[in-house]
């Protein structure tokens, strides 16, 4: 098997996640498919280090993680405090962008 | 673990096409389960996988952090929050805003597709292997990048995450923004309101019982609505007492009326 | 020499700072004021004339510059006037007929309290009148010419408590302006076509310009001309004119400002030299206008529209004349000179008759008034015989030579132009015949007035018949003086240029025909108005009588051409703005608008809608890389 079955599947999940971004209301899944986006994105940076041959790929990986980390940390404390003020997680409650 | 070959081994391809298609199914669950935290557990699923590819890419670090880390302490996260919103709170799948669907799935499947085009047409033949970079075991090997040519974005992410810390008490910590009343002020709104002026009545006046789920009974009989908790009240957890005086009363006449008779029976015997 | 120029405009414009901003403490005085500046600037023309003959021929021409007025780049105007013998020949008649009407405006205008302003005006106009025959560039001209058009607003509507008169000025502004575009186009063709707008740049550089741009240029002068001389078709305005007091229908409506038009065709000659359709246009409005105001003469009752009338069709023979290039010019403006003493003359006669009889206008309720007002009477009829031309006196010399030059335009032009100027001149005795018939001869027919006072004609003071007397001597005696020997016609010669007119049949005959044509108008006019009695109330008369009366339906050609037409014009302008423009700008406003509350939608505030545009972008983006790659 070529490795590069590995960034197919890392395209797949990715492009899964980003439907569920789509697709989804609650803001919790939502948080979630992009939790799934990343970790797509990091399949192919781990599989682009084993095909370079070094380890700046895994390196990248880890900064994203801990980036990750950090966005859910914010992220849900941001649903929390909405869910707080409009007792629910749904991202379209939240269409105060239209005039 | 060094002799990681360029090209996976059969057993490798094996694992892969196991895993990859859980890995797919946890995915498609994720988005698809009406129950955010079953799509919490699928997605935590899914990401076990990928920890297990991580390892057989030689990313033997990162495998481990992606279990401890994501699995462990964000999933948790999320379950938490979930649990917050409510665990039983079932989404409605059914779309609400017109075309988002079509649209969403269109794009979709024109970006998988454009994506998987890209990779095939980049044509990658050739791996080299993480054979030599983890010569030196793959925590070594890292941690001599993250301390040498990335240092200055490892600081940087440390700021991050204070950031992201203060950040998340900020926004989850309500602020006071006015005194707290006094046990005064509390009993001047209450009189000012002109609703129970003395104290709500305790459970179980009247009653027999004076459990906290039995509600106190009016002097007519009825329960009270007053005198238990709203928690209990809405879990249907009251038991309701009023029959039991009655049933008390009628166990009790029974009993006197067995007792007559029975003296009539002993008086009738002399 | 030359730095005494600007005193000839400096001392009039004085004159009006002086009385129209002294106020009331000027009202003893103003009008001596007025009149010993209009005297002075006479005096130093009549300075300027002596020392002008004194030198040669060519050298005569002197020329001032007092400042740069609007100096931008190649579009260079001065305040710079120009003195040759054109001008000169203007200077002396307009300061001098001016100083004479001044002398009688005193007497004239002794009852009214507003004299001190009168004189303000009639300087002001002497200033912008003399500005215009100064001026050495076309821009200069202009702001004459639109001082004397305000001038002219000014004095018709002096007694603007009668709504005839503020009428009449209005009407009389408004037809001029008409004129005035004409004369601003002109200058702005000019200014394209040769880059500058003075008169000698300009007039030299006509031989290498081509004949289209000098038409359009003469025909928008024409069109100035018109409308300030009152020739045909912006001829209307000249007979309500009279609506101003009497001295200002001589000097303004008269000899001065009405012949402005004649001037600027004369001076702008070698444009019209150039451009032969325009010269032709110019003789046709000339020949229309003589016999349109010698007939409007023949009809009216009222002595100062008849004058009008006869004004018009004098200036119709100037402006014909002006049209016949050199062959003409000398005579347009000999006859120009002339007409100013005579007609002059006919005002202030027919305003000393108004005086003595109570304003009164109509001659039906004159008559027999020589015993009245002999000196009137005597210095009218000299002035009469002149303008009907009489033979030695000032209009047979200057008509006579119109007649002669308009036969010499050659072919069929030159018989119609000829025949046209023989019955005018038949057609003037007729109509002066029956104006002096009615005035000063028959028996008297004047009635007491609404008020119930009966009229006592009685002879005007000395401060008007000395005017009246003046003007008399050069009505008699200034034909005769410029004609013989050709004088006039080689004074002028050094500026206008000049031909001797050869006219296809000899001169005597044309001499003798007009004579005769001028007793057959005598003689008809008399067996109409002499031999019978003449009613108070005229008779309803012929359809031509009627039209004629009626200025032959001028006011009615206008109200339905361009009163009505404009009226229609504006209307469906209104509907054309209303439904084309707005509709177009509505339309466009509806339809985005429409387009906005569609693309709106778009905006439903859904984040997730965002997101599909940011995913559907992101496609795109890499479709594209790809796609360039693959190229």
């Amino acid at each position: 098997m070529n490795p590069v079955n590995y960034l197919y599947l890392a395209s797949l999940l990715f492009t899964i996640g980003a439907a569920g971004v789509l697709i989804r209301r609650n803001a919790i899944v939502v948080f979630m498919c992009v939790e799934l986006m990343l970790n797509a994105c990091n399949l192919a940076l781990v599989t682009f280090s084993r095909m370079h041959g070094n380890l700046d790929g895994q390196i990248i990986a880890f900064f994203t993680m801990v980036v990750a980390a950090a966005e859910v940390v914010v992220g849900l404390a941001i649903i929390v405090s909405l869910f707080r003020s409009r007792h629910s997680a749904s991202v379209d409650d939240a269409s105060l962008m239209k005039l | 673990m060094s002799a990681l070959a360029a090209a996976a081994s059969t057993g490798e391809a094996v694992q892969f096409w196991i895993l990859g298609t859980v890995a797919v199914v946890g995915a498609l669950s994720t988005i698809l389960m009406k129950k955010a935290v079953h799509s919490a557990l699928c997605l935590a699923g899914t990401m076990i996988i990928l920890a297990v590819f991580y390892l057989a890419n030689g990313a033997y670090f990162l495998g481990i952090v992606q279990i401890v880390v994501y699995t462990g302490a964000i999933m948790m996260l999320f379950l938490f929050v979930v649990m917050l919103v409510g665990v039983t709170a079932a989404d409605s799948l059914k779309e609400t805003l017109k075309g988002q669907r079509w649209l969403a799935a269109g794009c979709g499947i024109g970006f998988g597709i454009l994506l998987i085009a890209g990779i095939g047409n980049a044509g990658i033949k050739e791996f080299n292997g993480l054979g030599q970079a983890n010569a030196a075991g793959n925590v070594q090997g890292l941690a001599k990048l993250i301390f040498t040519d990335y240092v200055f974005a490892f600081e940087i992410t440390g700021a991050l995450l204070i950031t992201a810390t203060v950040g998340a008490m900020v926004l989850t910590n309500r602020e006071r923004t006015e005194r707290a009343k006094t046990q005064r002020e509390l009993s001047e709104q209450r009189v000012r309101e002109g609703k129970h002026l003395p104290p709500l009545p305790a459970p179980g006046v009247y009653a027999r019982h004076n459990a906290v789920d039995i509600a106190g009974l009016l002097p007519d009989g009825t329960p009270s609505e007053l005198t238990v908790m709203q928690t209990l009240r809405e879990r249907g957890q009251i038991r309701d007492v009023s029959t039991e005086a009655l049933n008390d009363l009628k166990a009790l006449e029974q009993r006197s009326e067995e007792r007559l008779g029975r003296d009539r029976e002993e008086e009738a015997a002399k | 020499m030359e730095n005494l120029i600007a005193l000839l405009v400096a001392a009039p414009l004085l004159g009006a700072a002086v009385l129209l901003c002294g106020g009331r403490r000027l009202d003893r005085i103003g009008h001596w004021l007025g009149t010993v500046l209009a005297a002075g600037s006479f005096l130093i023309g009549a300075v300027l004339f002596v020392d002008m003959i004194g030198k040669g021929a060519d050298d005569r021409a002197l020329h001032q510059k007092l400042f740069s007025w609007v100096p931008v780049e190649s579009f260079q105007a001065d305040i710079a006037f120009q003195l040759d013998q054109l001008s000169m020949t203007f200077v002396l008649l307009i300061t001098g007929v001016g100083t004479l009407i001044h002398v009688y405006s005193i007497g004239y205008m002794e009852h009214d309290e507003r004299r001190r302003r009168f004189f303000g005006y009639l300087n002001l106009f002497l200033a912008a009148m003399l500005l215009l025959v100064l001026a050495d560039n076309y821009l200069l001209l202009y702001f004459g010419w639109e001082g004397v058009g305000l001038a002219s607003y000014l004095l018709i509507g002096f007694w603007q408590h009668k709504p005839s008169a503020a009428t009449a000025a209005k009407k009389a502004f408004l037809v001029n302006r008409v004129g005035d575009i004409g004369l601003s186009i002109a200058i702005m063709l000019m200014f394209t076509t040769f880059g500058t707008f003075a008169f000698g740049p300009v007039l030299e550089a006509t031989g290498d310009t081509g004949e289209g741009k000098l038409t359009a240029i003469g025909l928008m002068l024409l069109l100035a001309a018109c409308g300030k001389s009152a020739q045909v078709p912006l001829q209307s305005w000249l007979g309500d004119a009279m609506e101003g007091p009497t001295p200002v229908s001589a000097l303004i409506h008269a000899a001065t400002m009405v012949t402005a038009g004649v001037y600027l065709i004369v001076r702008s000659g070698a444009i019209f030299d150039a451009a032969p359709t325009a010269q032709l246009v110019v003789t046709v409005v000339g020949a229309v206008t003589l016999l349109f105001g010698a007939i409007v003469g023949c009809a009216k009752d009222d002595i100062k529209k008849a004058l009008a009338g006869s004004t018009m069709s004098q200036i119709g023979y100037m402006i014909l004349a002006a049209g016949l290039g050199p062959i003409g010019y000398a005579f347009a403006i000999m006859h120009l000179v002339t007409h100013g003493f005579f007609k002059a003359g006919l005002f202030l006669g027919a305003g000393s008759v108004m005086h003595g009889m109570n304003d009164e206008v109509d001659m039906r309720k004159y008559g027999g008034l020589r015993k009245y007002m002999p000196v009137t009477f005597i210095t009218f009829g000299l002035g009469y015989l002149a303008l009907i031309g009489f033979p030695g006196l000032s209009g047979f010399f200057s008509k006579d030579k119109i007649i002669e030059a308009a036969f010499a335009a050659g072919g069929t032009q030159g018989w119609i132009l000829g025949a046209a100027t023989l019955l005018g001149a038949g057609l003037t005795a007729f109509y002066m015949t029956r104006v002096m018939l009615m005035t000063f001869f028959g028996e008297k027919r004047w009635q007491p007035d609404a008020d119930g006072n009966e009229p006592h004609p009685h002879e005007s003071p000395s401060s008007m018949t000395i005017p009246m007397i003046v003007l008399a001597f050069g009505s008699v005696f200034a034909g005769g003086f410029f004609g013989i020997g050709d004088r006039f016609v080689n004074w002028l010669e050094p500026v206008t240029k000049f031909e001797h007119p050869h006219p296809p049949i000899s001169i005597p005959v044309i001499t003798g025909a007009t004579i005769a044509v001028l007793l057959l108008g005598v003689a008809a006019a008399y067996l109409q108005y002499g031999r019978k009695p003449i009613p108070v109330v005229a008779p309803r008369g012929s359809l031509l009588t009627r039209a004629a009366r009626r200025d032959l339906l001028q006011d009615d050609f206008n109200h339905v051409v361009l009163v009505r037409g404009g009226e229609h014009l504006t209307r469906s302008l209104v509907y054309l703005d209303h439904k084309g423009v707005d509709g177009v700008v509505n339309g466009t406003a509806a339809a985005v608008g429409g387009l906005s509350g569609r693309l709106r939608k778009l905006q439903n505030g859904y984040a997730r809608s965002y997101a599909v545009s940011m995913f559907g972008g992101t496609a795109i983006l890499i479709a594209a890389t790809l796609l360039m790659r693959a190229v």
